[in-house]
């Protein structure tokens, strides 16, 4: 049994909130400048530059790299043997975000309620998604999440004769339907399998991948590479202003499913698609 | 082809502007997203004035991250603007030239700007901390309590943007993803 105390996880949940919002992770780097290199469009190659010259500028003057800082969603894996000491492990993570977002300068864009929409003022409470795992250690995954790309994510309960000509026309369709809207280059995250929530998740873990860790089933890894040309003959182009690089990557995530069903999650991400990464 | 011209929007620039010309905006903006469209709508509803005029001015979408000490605000990049659309018509028929955003618009939009000879334009979206270089003022002017959705009176610099949607109904993201579709 190891002890940690949630002083710690707010400690590191409030960094990684500040981090995540200003450092982009270097694979995402990487295919950013690929897309400036194999985009098309010379407006397109505008677009691409300019937001090259906004991840410069986001780290360097501290500056969010979108105003849109995202609701902060969270992945806890928790090892097993992990003894939590100083009260709510919730608490403790909901407060690394209040500590982020208040101190970071990131924007308050979580309300208390869906429909009488009272701004809570400092981004609680996050998302969380907890897995209790082997071991000792907590990895801790934080993905703020903006609502432009989240507002055109779609989910598609699919009939098991649908097979995969269906899941290729489900993701199409959410690319084809988001258009300009999700702020493209975009990262697109699916989840197929599992029950309708989730294969949400599924999707959503999808996009926290890193992108150049290929998926280890080889039907889902020539899918991904099958989607990400699909998608880039489309003709959206960065910022839906026409071009060539409409998505960066397309990560696929499953999970065995019923014999009735076939569900498939697209969350789609834009350019920036943010997570920090941590193991205590 | 690259534009330089003012705002407030004059009708002669507004109709000069082509989908798919690179502008560059320099004068007075203001700021509104959902929050601050439905109260307008509310105060039109009830006949009490609004609290910008809206003849000739450009609306841009956009709630922007808090201002670190001695700048004048954080990033500061585009909403999605269809979330507008419901309010977009009425504000455009009491004068409304112009509106910042990303992403598509209704018909009933493409519409009221082809009546009105306004313009859409888009910035880029994501790139809030380079666009927020080129505000150099920024002052609340209505709705404090609002937050980041409070309406913002900008002093822009050669703000960078992107007709999509010109006076005549020409529609960039509908043209130019035509151009470079391979399917």
């Amino acid at each position: 049994m190891r002890t940690i105390q949630t002083t710690d996880i707010t400690e590191n949940i409030k960094q990684m909130c500040i981090e995540a919002n200003h450092y982009l992770s270097d694979d995402m780097k990487q295919v950013f400048n690929k897309a400036v290199d194999n985009e098309e469009s010379p407006l397109g190659r505008q677009v691409l530059e300019q937001l090259k010259e906004n991840l410069e500028i986001a780290s360097s003057d501290m500056i969010p790299i979108c105003q849109d800082t995202g609701m902060a969603v969270i992945f806890m894996n928790v090892g097993q043997e992990v003894h939590f000491e100083g009260g709510s492990i919730t608490d403790a993570v909901n407060e690394g975000v209040r500590q982020g977002y208040t101190e970071g300068y990131l924007r308050k864009s979580v309300v208390k309620d869906p429909i009488i929409r009272e701004n809570t003022k400092d981004n609680t409470p996050a998302v969380i998604h907890y897995d209790i795992v082997p071991g000792d250690k907590v990895e801790i995954t934080v993905a703020p999440k903006g609502f432009g790309s989240e507002n055109m994510s779609r989910i598609f309960m699919l009939k098991p004769a649908d097979g995969i000509e269906g899941v290729k026309e489900a993701i199409l369709t959410a690319v084809k339907d988001a258009g300009p809207n999700a702020c493209p280059p975009m990262v697109v995250g699916v989840g197929i399998g599992g029950t309708f929530e989730k294969c949400a998740q599924l999707a959503k873990k999808a996009l926290t991948r890193d992108l150049n860790c290929k998926s280890d089933i080889p039907y889902v890894n020539d899918l991904e590479e099958e989607m990400l040309d699909k998608i880039n003959r489309l003709g959206i182009g960065p910022g839906g202003l026409g071009g060539t690089q409409t998505a960066l990557a397309v990560n696929i995530e499953t999970y065995p499913t019923h014999i009735a069903g076939l569900p498939v999650a697209v969350n789609i991400c834009c350019h920036v698609n943010r997570h920090a990464h941590r193991v205590i | 082809m690259d534009r330089y011209i003012n705002a407030p929007l004059s009708d002669e620039d507004a109709a000069g502007l082509r989908a798919g010309d690179y502008v560059y905006i320099t004068g007075t903006i203001y700021t509104a997203r959902d929050a601050a469209h439905k109260r307008m709508a509310e105060a039109l509803e009830k006949g009490t004035t609004l609290p910008i005029d809206m003849n000739h001015n450009i609306i841009y979408y956009m709630g922007p991250s808090p201002a670190r000490e001695g700048r004048p605000i954080g990033s500061a990049g585009p909403t999605t603007a269809s979330r507008m659309d419901k309010y977009a018509p009425d504000l455009l028929d009491l004068g409304l030239k112009g509106m910042i955003g990303k992403g598509k618009r209704s018909q009933a939009v493409k519409d009221a700007i082809v009546r009105n000879k306004a313009v859409y334009f888009a910035a880029v979206g994501g790139a809030g901390a380079l666009l927020s270089k080129r505000i150099t003022s920024s002052r609340v002017i209505a709705y404090d309590d609002l937050g980041t959705e409070a309406i913002r009176e900008l002093t822009v610099e050669n703000f960078p943007v992107i007709v999509v949607i010109d006076s005549e109904g020409n529609n960039l993201y509908e043209l130019a993803a035509k151009q470079y579709c391979k399917m």
